[in-house]
């Protein structure tokens, strides 16, 4: 097969060098399984060629730099997996077929081919209603507002539901804490709702039981608790922030007064709340208010990308970085990190710096800034002088327009800090305000508390709503051996999980999309939780669950949550007025006026008393949640585990990150050659040990190693089971987020990570085009200048040969001038990169996941990848963030390849595909030079299992085998739209239409509309002197077009 | 040597030759036949449905409107297949005793819903919206064919898509006034391609015959 494409290679109009040498060298060898290298990477390689390159070069991944044959290899290859070598699908068919076999079978497939058109249309059914609902119009969705619960604040949603079925989860634009974009884990709930892997039935002792055997169960505990006052009932569940279910945790409580009730999460914000008791002696919610903030100091903060507050921030932080013309202002955000992180991406100015170091840093900075009581701390050594003095400049210069965050990851004195820097600066009150805390559920994490309890005998019953300790907790806390003591455990969750199995009981949770709740946002807003579906299989709420432990096993959650808010009800209201405010409420998904009011808190932090900076010695580990599924309760989300990790792109695993120059040196002291990425290493902390691949990430701080939760999971359900390597027990109680005196050595074997950063890279001209020239500038696929440099020249990014190179076509023109035409723009000024475009086009089209073998193998199907750019030098790069779906071209390479019409153009523009025409040569594919087609090696769409069949969009196909598939800028949509208004006699309003990407970007990043229209906000942003197109030079005339991005360095410091 | 083969072979041989593209031809020609006929389409086979219900009587006879049961067509791709309820507006009053009527009474005692057999169906790949027809002025019975005749209902057309085409390229062939559209009784007027041309202009109707039109 590689015979028949290279003949067909040879006629592509795009040559790339590596595709040739690729070719030639490995002929008839096996191609490797990845770009990943076997070899050791070889640093001062890359560091040599980087400084020839003058720091203006971009680059994708280490492998590039080094210019492995491996690489080169991958990336010359269109699929490095064809059928007829395939090693990693199906060992029989290795061996490579015989040109004549090849022949054989093609004429029999063309000849079989027709034969398949004369099928028999199966009989249908048509089941209509018996009385039919009042609101469903069978062929049109519903949207009902509702909200995702999460620990730090719920995001408003509308979901789509199709005849009672949910199926797509859009922003709530009402909602503060959405503006009409997700996240996304919110975008992925709607598959974990579907999961065939959820817990479907009551289970007692592995055994199958029913709901009601376990109320009688509950019933017989009771008698005890009642006559010891609770004494030995213990509760262990999640962060909440539903007012319901503190008032019923309270009548709980004062029911049973000796009873305790523990909150644990995995990854909480231990650290902010104990830094704001250190500055406030209390509590309480911070609210950054981005949109005023001009200067943005990031202490170790991931704020555009972690946690659900990120979707309000991202909006905000764009909405001060959108630029019209060569007038408009940007913030600057100032960011020291440890881990790259996507707001580091974002940063005019990142320093990388240990997560331990930035204690010490917040301490210099605070004492530079004068804050009352801070001694002359000295910065940690190696940050530069000149930096922190021009950021302190800079944080003087904009008093109340400047913010400090402190990051998860940091300590409570850094956090305590940053509040007191907020204040001296005045910043108080403006970017940042205070509010009382959101949750309900009490704010220490009770795991030390409860395992002293079991082992004190105190426990006899343990009841653990939702979470999942013995996966999660502190491994010094010994919780998975303590909990078999406990007489009666029951377990209450989604899945039947690690901590399920252990339990006498088990419960299944209702998901948020089947269970009546409420939830406050990000500022306190109240969102009622509102269902779309009744509950799959039976699973019960958490307000049921605890109404059951009170001895009212019959009270819905409906009706608690209303009754709830009724007894909440101004004393004059009728019951009259109570049911226009709940229909209100239920209607908007947003309880008007219920943000939290602002407090003015004093500082009064005691800098004697803070905190010692803690040990900083050594190699130091960072403990973060996984980018993608969280600290593990999204690791059977098939959705979020193929969803490249943002900055290594990395899928299906986990890994041991560290800096280059730490690579280096730990190579030299294990007496190695170099370290490869993927080499298996053992990381060891006070004694404990764990074993993960090596991944070697530009930009870390040197001398950390991050590693990320979440995986590892043992009964997370078939998608999250054995992937990737758990670190949880690597982790103690006094290192929840960072740890020192890591030792790492060699485990010995490799392990195979499944990167997606090579997969369909566009060919940027490599090293055949000189730099500096029109044709490398051409080919230069991020655009990025300073807002000095486009103030002076608006041109800076624009296309010199676009207008004259525009007729250079042996074609005739098409005339566009006429009713719409669609475009996109995409503006990487805005783009954080935080893949929700990725999981919303997924859920929206129908994309399959086809699993790790097949990422590793190039075979992953997401129809717009977000891709990763670096520039500058190994140890901090800038990191470039550009979404890449189908750029629509208007001569489209991929249309006059195709042997049988099924990829054409359409008359507004679109490059169509005809999935029931395809027959699957890959020739479009072949031909497309953004790499944007995906084909359909394998069935990847599951077309048994029966509840994955709710999830799909009834109005996109669901393909099937040997189908090239790809954007089409969601045509549902566009003909919905159409037909709406054609049906109303008028036009297609500008933002009538949106695409599943750019409805739920956070940054509004996306823009899509008719750009016949000059009013359009689409023709606008083309109409800037930042727009460009990729890959220009081929005069593909893409739709989809990019605008520049803009830094906006301190000038005192240049650019880093 | 002696021939193996005789002379007149070769005559035969030029007849297999040129035969054979006769014979493939015929081939090509049964097969779009047969594609094209009730035997793989349908059409004109009336169904069997668990009532037999009859648009013949119920609009031919009764004169009940389209929309009465079809209540969607108007407003969504799916014209909509009426609840039990809607037949029992009626017959919870007449012929309440018919014995032919029990499956739809039993629908509605026991809340089931009666399971019709599909009659005028589209392959999963194709996305139809009836609203968006009505409201252009094609009619009811321009595509499902004289529904006042039919007894037991039939698909009076293939909805295949080179019949799709035929009026997606000359719409003017076949559209009629908006009023008419819910007409069981409109007849096509002599002038229809004059008709159809100004019509054409004043529903704004437009030629797509581009693939994402019902293909995506």
């Amino acid at each position: 097969m590689s015979d028949v494409f290279k003949i067909l290679g040879e006629r592509q109009p795009v040559k790339r060098d590596a595709e040739r040498r690729g070719h030639d060298e490995h002929e008839e060898k096996f191609i490797p399984v990845a770009a990943v290298s076997e070899r050791p990477l070889d640093f001062a390689a890359m560091r040599a060629r980087l400084a020839s390159s003058q720091g203006k070069r971009f680059w994708q991944s280490l492998e590039e730099l080094a210019g492995t044959p491996e690489y080169a290899a991958f990336v010359a290859h269109e699929f490095p997996h064809d059928p007829a070598n395939d090693a990693v699908a199906d060992d029989t068919t290795s061996s490579k077929l015989p040109r004549r076999d090849i022949l054989k079978l093609m004429a029999a497939s063309a000849a079989l081919s027709g034969l398949s058109a004369c099928t028999k249309l199966p009989v249908e059914k048509i089941v209509p209603y018996v009385r039919a609902p009042e609101e469903i119009i069978p062929g049109k969705p519903l949207f009902y507002a509702t909200s995702m619960p999460r620990a730090r604040g719920a995001m408003g949603l509308l979901v789509e539901s199709h005849m009672g079925r949910p199926t797509k989860v859009e922003g709530n634009l009402e909602h503060p804490g959405s503006l009409g974009s997700t996240d996304i884990f919110a975008q992925a709930s709607v598959l974990t709702l579907y999961d065939p892997d959820r817990s479907q039935v009551v289970v007692r002792e592995g055994r199958i039981s029913d709901w009601s055997a376990f109320l009688t169960a509950v019933a017989n505990a009771r008698g005890d608790w009642q006559t010891s006052k609770g004494a030995g009932l213990r509760i262990l569940s999640d962060a909440s922030t539903s007012p319901t279910l503190g008032a019923q945790m309270k009548a709980l409580l004062a029911m049973y007064p000796e009873a305790k009730w523990y909150v644990h999460e995995a990854c909480g914000p231990a650290n902010a709340r104990d830094g704001a008791k250190l500055a406030f002696g209390r509590g309480v919610n911070c609210v950054y208010r981005l949109a005023q903030a001009d200067v943005i100091l990031s202490l170790d903060a991931d704020f555009l990308y972690d946690g659900p507050r990120s979707v309000r921030y991202a909006r905000e932080f764009a909405d001060r970085r959108r630029i019209t013309g060569p007038q408009s202002s940007m913030n600057r955000l100032y960011v020291l990190e440890s881990t790259p992180s996507n707001t580091g991406a974002m940063a005019d100015h990142r320093l990388p710096v240990r997560c331990r170091e930035i204690d010490g840093f917040a301490r210099a900075l605070a004492a530079a800034l004068g804050v009352g009581g801070a001694s002359g701390a000295a910065a940690p050594e190696g940050l530069p002088a000149k930096w922190i003095e021009a950021l302190v400049r800079d944080l003087q210069k904009h008093r109340g327009a400047g913010l400090i965050v402190a990051g998860d990851s940091q300590p409570p004195s850094v956090h305590a800090l940053a509040h007191a820097m907020n204040a001296a600066l005045g910043n108080a009150g403006k970017t940042v305000v205070y509010t009382d805390a959101i949750e309900v559920t009490p704010d220490t994490d009770g795991m030390a508390e409860l395992a002293s309890d079991i082992d004190a005998g105190a426990v006899t019953t343990l009841v653990i709503l939702g979470s999942n300790p013995t996966y999660t907790a502190a491994t010094d806390v010994g919780f998975s051996q303590k909990f078999g003591k406990v007489p009666l455990r029951i377990h209450f969750g989604l899945y039947r999980d690690e901590t399920a199995e252990l339990c006498h009981w088990h419960v299944p949770e209702a998901h948020f999309l089947e269970s009546w709740s409420d939830a406050r946002g990000y500022d306190g807003t109240i969102g009622i939780v509102q269902p779309l579906i009744a509950p799959l299989y039976d699973g019960k709420s958490i307000h049921e669950m605890v109404s059951v432990l009170m001895g009212k096993p019959g009270n819905s959650a409906h009706d608690i949550v209303r009754d709830y808010w009724k007894g909440q009800r101004p004393a004059k209201q009728t019951d009259k007025q109570f049911e226009d405010f709940w229909e209100t409420t239920l209607h908007d998904g947003v309880m008007a006026g219920s943000a939290l009011p602002a407090r003015a808190l004093p500082v009064s932090l005691d800098f004697g008393k803070l905190p010692a900076s803690g040990n900083s010695g050594g190699l130091e580990v960072v403990f973060r949640p996984d980018p993608t599924i969280g600290d593990g309760r999204y690791a059977n989300n098939g959705w979020l585990q193929e969803l490249p990790k943002p900055l290594t792109k990395i899928t299906w695993d986990n890994a041991v990150m560290l800096a280059p120059a730490t690579a280096e040196r730990l190579a030299s002291q294990m007496g190695l050659k170099g370290l490869a990425n993927g080499d298996l290493v053992e990381l060891g902390l006070e004694g404990r040990k764990i074993t993960g691949p090596l991944w070697v990430m530009p930009g870390h701080a040197k001398d950390s190693v991050t590693v990320y939760l979440g995986y590892g999971r043992k009964r997370a359900g078939r998608v999250g089971n054995s992937v990737g390597f758990n670190v949880y027990p690597l982790r103690a109680s006094h290192a929840m987020t960072s740890g020192t005196n890591l030792l790492i050595s060699r485990a010995g074997g490799k392990q195979v990570l499944a990167t997606t950063q090579h997969h369909h890279a566009i060919d940027r001209g490599g090293e055949k085009v000189e730099e500096e020239s029109v044709a490398a500038f051409r080919r230069e696929v991020v655009r990025v200048g300073t807002l000095g440099d486009y103030r002076s020249d608006p041109n800076f990014a624009k296309d010199p040969e676009e207008a004259t190179s525009r007729d250079l076509t042996l074609y005739p023109n098409y005339d566009y001038s006429k009713g719409y035409q669609w475009g996109m723009t995409i503006d990487l000024n805005s783009c954080t990169g935080c893949g929700a475009c990725v999981v919303a086009c997924q859920s929206e089209n129908n994309i399959p996941v086809v699993g790790k073998e097949q990422v590793i193998a190039g075979r992953d199907m997401q129809w717009i990848r977000v891709d990763n750019y670096f520039r500058g030098n190994l140890d901090n790069p800038e990191t470039y963030y550009e979404p890449v779906p189908c750029q629509q071209c208007e001569n489209a390479p991929c249309e006059g390849v195709c042997p049988v019409g099924a990829t054409v153009h359409s008359p507004e523009g679109l490059n169509e595909m005809v999935y029931n025409r395809c027959v699957g040569t890959r020739y479009c594919s072949n031909n497309c030079p953004y790499k944007v087609r995906r084909f359909n090696f394998e069935l990847y769409s599951d077309w048994t299992t029966q509840s994955l069949f709710g999830l799909r969009n009834p109005n996109v196909t669901v393909r099937s085998r040997g189908v090239m598939e790809k954007c089409t800028y969601c045509v549902q949509r566009i003909n919905s739209a159409k037909i709406e208004s054609e049906k109303q006699d008028r036009g297609v309003r500008d933002g009538e239409i949106v695409t599943a990407c750019e409805a739920v970007c956070p940054s509004r990043a996306i823009v899509f509309g008719n750009i016949n229209d000059p009013e359009s906000r689409v023709s606008k942003l083309k109409g800037q002197s930042r727009n460009y197109s990729l890959v220009a030079d081929l005069n593909t005339r893409p739709r989809t077009t990019y605008l520049a991005r803009l830094r906006n360095p301190n000038p005192e410091i240049g650019e880093s | 040597m002696a021939q193996i083969f005789r002379h007149s072979t070769n005559l035969i041989s030029r007849l297999s030759i040129y035969g054979a593209a006769f014979i493939v031809a015929a081939l090509g020609y049964a097969v779009y036949g047969l594609t094209g006929s009730p035997y793989v389409t349908d059409v004109n086979v009336a169904r069997d449905q668990p009532v037999p219900f009859s648009h013949k009587h119920h609009v031919g006879e009764l004169g009940i409107d389209c929309r009465y049961c079809h209540t969607s067509v108007e407003q969504s791709s799916f014209a909509g297949l009426p609840p039990t309820q809607t037949c029992m507006t009626c017959h919870s009053r007449i012929w309440t005793n018919a014995s032919m009527l029990e499956p739809v009474r039993a629908s509605y005692r026991d809340d089931k819903s009666i399971s019709w057999t599909r009659v005028n169906a589209l392959p999963d790949f194709v996305y139809f919206n009836h609203s968006i027809h009505v409201a252009k002025g094609v009619g009811c019975t321009t595509c499902h064919g004289p529904m006042q005749e039919m007894p037991l209902t039939w698909a009076a057309n293939t909805l295949q898509m080179s019949w799709c085409l035929g009026c997606h390229r000359e719409p003017e062939k076949y559209v009629r006034p908006k009023e008419y559209v819910f007409s069981t009784t409109y007849e096509t007027p002599s002038n229809q391609l004059e008709l159809g041309r100004k019509l054409v202009k004043e529903y704004k109707i437009q030629i797509l015959t581009n693939c994402s039109t019902c293909h995506r």
